[in-house]
């Protein structure tokens, strides 16, 4: 029977979103075991990973905070850790892709990408070709090693009680790769990736003083502020506002895309979002194909009447 | 240094793909195809740091059919010096790709290997990291700045979830390159003429030492169940009730 490992995702306090919903996979393929890793200097995430509905036993690896976050340092503990295991899996964020085929490669196992549904012990379903394409993939005969889209899977709920188990795994870390610094950005708003309400602005928005009223219009909806791929190229926002194949996926309850065109690459960013709004004034743009309700409209008439139909609401 | 850059063909991002309706995989005939983009910044960051005086040679491989060749000669247009086809009929796979690259890095010792972070085709996202867990090398993902700090050290910004974070890592390195790392230049006629008399060679995968590597089975690939029509409304007015009436507002 299967004996499952999820690796953990955490800012160094509280357990990522992409854990939780990476866990609801994770229960998905049947399984004797499921235990979550737990890599970092406190262990607040892991009595966090202990709470949710499932899991087994949270494995606690003590490391500095300052090689946490590096694969090259994580890479052999999980090896060493996935001995015990048939599976293992990480959210597809991109602490989970900077890992995972790392991990793989040391253990010779053909990984799984990005798996939006599992279908079986080692099958599985995941888009190829910016979300063109969906293939079902079975995994060859050893370790599973598979990374999990944590927004096609809703939360699994706390409520649980697993004990954590302190592991202490006594490796030599490699010191040829130094954390020189991370600039997180730092907002008091929904975070872009677990938000229930997103709006985003593309090349339309014009500038940064655009992302002010959309940001503006945000905060009244309560909801986090995203980007295209064209808007942060232009420097409008900071990288880490993308949407995209290759950037964020995201699928909150309401998306509102601003003079967003819709490049293919976008959209698969967006697919699983459940009502998608196009605020656009060019009617022919692609956006409005994938569209649930569409406006022709300059967006920066729109904003305002948004924001006072709000206000008398 | 040498630096070795990897590049695969790949169906080009402008095509508008078709699932086969036998579910066999998407249709390849006659379609466009093009140095993946992310591989093609890849290039463009390797012979800008050979311009920069940080490098002495470009290796460009490419692993896959006689036809990669037409990428290869484009990368050797933009500025490569020396092109390198592992020729392989079957579908190559991240792991395949690793391991024949490790090969290559045995045999041309590079001290810098770059390519993109992630192929359009498959979108694994795994190549450069599997190759630097073979060599036991350290890996830098998503860059969007590399900077050779000299003394056997490079320094790389990359673009992660939460913002941007700054290695530093030893010499030899894998970088994997992000969108914002550069902008590829344009090939100019007299460049694609130059690059016919650059060295191109030919090997078998076959030929190269490589362990059993276990693969992925593609089992079906179907087309994506597209979304129901949206409506138009005619007024933010009517949109604000479109959403009350989908009970997200």
């Amino acid at each position: 029977m299967n004996r499952i490992l999820l690796i953990a995702e955490h800012n160094g306090q509280n357990l990522d979103p992409a854990t939780a919903k990476s866990l609801t996979c994770a229960l998905q393929i049947p399984h004797q075991t499921l235990d979550i890793a737990v890599f970092g200097s406190s262990r607040a995430p892991a009595e966090s990973a202990a709470k949710l509905v499932g899991v087994n036993r949270v494995l606690f690896v003590e490391l500095p905070e300052n090689q946490a976050g590096l694969a090259v340092c994580l890479c052999p503990l999980v090896v060493e850790l996935s001995a015990d295991y048939t599976h293992v899996l990480v959210p597809a964020t991109s602490f989970g892709r900077d890992l995972l085929p790392r991990v793989a490669a040391k253990l010779n196992a053909a990984q799984v990408s990005d798996i939006v549904a599992v279908d079986g012990d080692r099958c599985f379903k995941r888009y190829v070709y910016a979300g063109n394409a969906l293939i079902t993939v079975q995994a060859p005969a050893g370790t599973v090693v598979a990374s999990v889209r944590a927004n096609a899977f809703k939360p699994t709920s706390a409520g649980g009680q697993a004990v954590v188990e302190t592991v202490d795994l006594n490796l030599e870390l490699p010191r040829h790769t130094r954390l020189l610094g991370l600039n997180r950005s730092v907002s008091e708003r929904p975070d872009l990736q677990s938000a229930s309400r997103v709006l985003a602005g593309g090349r339309g928005v014009g500038g940064k003083s655009g992302f002010d009223d959309l940001y503006r219009l945000a905060d009244k909806l309560g909801a986090a502020v995203g980007a295209s791929r064209a808007a942060v190229d232009a420097g409008f926002v900071p990288n880490d506002l993308q949407i995209g194949q290759t950037s964020k996926i995201i699928a909150p309850d309401l998306y509102i895309a601003f003079g967003i065109s819709g490049a293919f690459q976008h959209l698969a960013g967006i697919k699983d979002a459940g009502v998608i709004v196009a605020v656009n004034t060019d009617p022919n743009a692609p956006i409005f194909e994938v569209a649930d309700i569409g406006l022709v409209a300059d967006l920066f008439e729109v904003i305002p009447q948004l924001e006072q139909a709000l206000a008398n609401k | 240094m040498k630096i070795l850059v990897a590049v695969k063909r790949v169906v080009d991002y402008n095509v508008q793909l078709h699932v086969k309706s036998d579910g066999s995989g998407v249709e390849t005939d006659g379609v466009k195809m093009s140095i993946n983009p992310f591989d093609e910044i890849a290039v463009e960051e390797a012979i800008r740091i050979k311009e920069a005086g940080h490098a002495d040679e470009v290796l460009v491989v490419s692993i896959g059919s006689d036809a990669c060749q037409e990428q290869l000669r484009a990368a050797l247009a933009m500025g490569a010096d020396r092109a390198l086809l592992v020729k392989c009929d079957r579908d190559v796979q991240p792991l395949l790709a690793a391991k024949a690259l490790q090969a290559l890095v045995g045999q041309e010792r590079p001290q810098l290997v770059l390519m993109g972070k992630q192929a359009i085709d498959d979108d694994a996202c795994q190549t450069p990291q599997m190759l630097a867990g073979l060599l036991d090398w350290p890996q830098a993902t998503f860059a969007s700045r590399i900077v050779i700090a000299g003394a056997g050290k490079v320094e790389v910004t990359r673009e992660v979830d939460a913002g941007l974070e700054t290695l530093s890592l030893d010499l030899p390195t894998v970088i994997s390159t992000d969108l914002r790392l550069n902008e590829p230049r344009y090939i100019k006629i007299p460049q694609i003429m130059k690059a016919k008399s650059k060295p191109l060679q030919m090997l078998d995968l076959a030929d190269l030492p490589i362990t059993e590597t276990p693969l992925l089975n593609i089992v079906t690939t179907s087309a994506p169940e597209p979304r129901p029509a949206g409506v138009r409304v005619g007024s933010v007015a009517e949109l604000v009730d479109a959403l009350k009436e989908k009970g997200v507002l």
